[in-house]
């Protein structure tokens, strides 16, 4: 029972940053826009969060700051994609390769510096053996929880989401009828950037406190792939990104305790979340509504006059 | 006020496609100056470092053509590929699969001696890059799994697969517990071709990988092929190519490209597999690929240019302290300015004066 406890409390840790990447990722597709920067994105977010708690000590600015530094890295391709029309695949991979290399630079002289992690909101409850399943954990992960909802809401209940959603399945109908196209996708873009920034420094403000070079370990990208796991519905995010937790869990146990599980390399634990990431693709390209609820203009860029 | 209108050209410009590529490299050492001087460091001298000493200095030549080699190679695989419209970003992960069954075959046959040796790793990996290749390949063609995230989660994994190796079965007994392989045999090492320097038979195989790469996509049915699905995927179906077929063999001949330089890489510099060995050669090669515009002979003078910014990066730390993340960031940016640039290959900017009306051109 503890250990059961104690591995769900895992599970919704990393989970977290996942699942705030990429509602965040949701949302910019749903306008038609495929961003493949996340990881980038989540690596300056890191940074800047550390960077501020470090010498701040305030977590929320830090959190804050991540959001800002995601924000900023998103309008470099949302300059380049939605004003320059460029590639989206090649402009977001442009992101992540700038992202790695900025916040390895930023990052350097914080090497093997200790921040605080963000402590839990209802302290008392966090002690209790059980409980703490449900109140035992700190800001980000009630915020991520709270955003699926918030994110459903929008898209299905108001008339902002509508829009969104109409220039993402059919840009031209959506232009047509009086609704600018580029400054739609210009706010998803930004709010894919600061979700992708809060993600990021969760990871050194909830999981590890330090900086790392490259701490978030591919995690933006199987944050992309799970939006297409989710067929860009926000409450599939949710399980998909507990899923996913569990997965990268298991490599932590399996390293810790005994027991059958350490038989195997752990190696092979740190690889399982890619290889999972692959055949939970495999299985949603089996369903039959696989692509159908994917948004239509998903990827292309916006040429009205042509 | 001034402002300015996009106008369509009739046809993408020669001039810009070639041109734009150029202007990158030089805005990147504008803008780089500046970034660096502001936080910080003496960006002229950067720059200067960066760009200009590994050509300047005779001495740092060999290191361009090592560095170079890779990057042509595995660029000239990728350029076929997002010719064809095929996103293999997974190019690292072929490339280390690629040298690890390179490292398989010369630990097999660790102590013989052989001139079949070499070629018999040669073949190992490109089977090897071919072999992780086809996973992508495979997802892609039957169930329409998008090839980006396939690929890139493989390299993820083939990551841990070198640690898993060299801590395990394949760890070196004379290693004194480091995780490394033994060290290749004599036969299993690439021979230097210039007496005296470190430049070995990967530096002239990646110029004639590029060459052919270039004869054949320009000069035969399999190269017109290959763009067309790329560029008018319907037009390829009616002219009855199957868009099925130019992605496997996009994806086999990129994947194939990288094991080549895998073996040549874990062959020539590293003559054993250590942890260190992705060394980012195969993300780096999506730059190249793009600066040379997806063409083996552009690919090859972006090679180059890539090169320098690595050889430069590790001049610029010794000289003036710039950390080696800034190497990244330059290549970053030259890539975010040459796709900044694209639209001038198919768009002209026509100013729009306040009097005259906007359609006069």
């Amino acid at each position: 029972m503890d250990l059961t406890i104690a591995i769900l409390v895992t599970v919704v840790g990393a989970s977290t940053p996942i699942l705030i990447a990429a509602l965040g990722e949701l949302v910019v597709e749903r306008s038609g826009v495929l961003n493949l920067g996340v990881e980038g994105m989540m690596l300056l977010g890191a940074i800047a969060g550390f960077v501020v708690q470090f010498h701040t000590g305030n977590h929320y600015l830090a959190l804050i700051c991540g959001a800002a530094a995601g924000m900023a890295a998103s309008l470099i391709f949302g300059f380049l994609t939605l004003s320059l029309s460029a590639n989206q695949t090649a402009t977001g991979l442009a992101l992540t390769i700038f992202g790695t290399g900025f916040s390895a630079l930023a990052g350097a002289s914080y090497s093997a510096r200790p921040v605080t992690l963000m402590s839990p909101i209802f302290p008392e409850l966090a002690a209790h053996p059980v409980l703490r399943v449900l109140f035992g954990y700190s800001f980000p992960a009630y915020f991520a929880v709270f955003m699926v909802f918030a994110i459903w809401f929008f898209l299905k209940k108001t008339r902002a989401g509508l829009i969104l959603r109409a220039v993402g399945e059919n840009d031209l109908s959506a232009h047509s009828i009086g609704y600018s196209v580029v400054k739609v996708r210009y706010l998803a873009v930004m709010f894919g950037g600061a979700m992708a920034g809060i993600a990021g420094a969760c990871f050194p403000l909830t999981l590890t406190p330090q900086w790392a070079e490259g701490m978030t370990a591919g995690r933006g990208w199987i944050a992309v792939a799970l939006v297409v796991f989710a067929s860009w519905r926000p409450f599939r995010l949710l399980g998909g990104a507990y899923l996913f937790g569990l997965v990268m869990t298991m490599e932590l146990y399996a390293k810790a305790g005994g027991g059958p599980l350490s038989a195997i390399p752990s190696e092979l634990w740190a690889a399982l979340p890619y290889l999972a990431t692959i055949v939970v693709l495999v299985l949603i390209s089996l369903r039959r509504d696989a692509s159908t609820n994917a948004p239509a203009c998903l990827g292309k860029p916006f040429m009205p006059s042509n | 006020m001034m402002r300015f209108r996009l106008e369509k050209r009739p046809e993408p410009s020669k001039l810009m496609l070639y041109g734009t590529p150029v202007a990158a490299v030089v805005l990147t050492m504008i803008l780089g100056c500046l970034l660096f001087s502001a936080i910080g460091y003496n960006g002229l001298r950067a720059v200067q470092e960066i760009f200009f000493t590994p050509l300047t200095n005779p001495y740092k030549w060999q290191d361009l053509g090592i560095k170079a080699a890779p990057l042509i190679i595995i660029g000239t695989g990728l350029s076929v590929a997002y010719r064809a419209n095929v996103w293999n970003i997974g190019a690292e992960g072929q490339y280390i699969i690629g040298a690890l069954a390179a490292t398989g075959v010369a630990l097999f046959t660790w102590g013989m001696s052989g001139w079949w040796i070499l070629p018999l790793m040669a073949i190992a990996g490109m089977a090897g890059g071919v072999a992780y290749a086809s996973v992508p390949a495979f997802l892609k063609t039957r169930l329409n799994v998008n090839e980006i995230l396939t690929s890139l989660m493989l390299t993820y994994a083939s990551v841990q697969l070198i640690y898993y190796l060299i801590r395990g079965p394949w760890k070196d007994p004379m290693g004194i517990g480091f995780p490394q392989s033994r060290l290749f045999s004599e036969a299993a090492r690439l021979p230097n071709i210039i007496p005296g320097t470190i430049v070995h038979l990967g530096v002239p195989i990646a110029i004639v990988v590029a060459l052919i790469a270039w004869f054949v996509m320009s000069k035969t049915v399999f190269g017109y092929r290959m763009r067309v699905v790329g560029a008018a995927p319907h037009a390829a179906r009616y002219g009855g190519f199957s868009e099925n077929k130019t992605i496997w063999l996009a994806m086999l001949v990129s994947g194939g490209l990288a094991g080549l330089a895998g073996m040549l890489e874990v062959a020539g510099p590293f003559q054993r597999m250590v942890p260190g060995f992705p060394t980012n050669y195969g993300f780096t090669a999506i730059i190249v690929a793009f600066l040379g515009r997806l063409n083996p002979l552009g690919v090859i003078v972006a090679g180059v240019v890539l090169a320098i910014t690595f050889v430069g990066g590790q001049v610029a730390q010794t000289t003036i302290g710039l950390p080696d993340e800034a190497t990244g960031i330059f290549q970053a940016m030259m890539l975010f300015l040459l796709l900044a640039g694209d639209i001038l290959v198919r768009y002209r900017i026509r100013r729009i004066s306040p009097e005259t009306s906007a359609g006069a051109a």
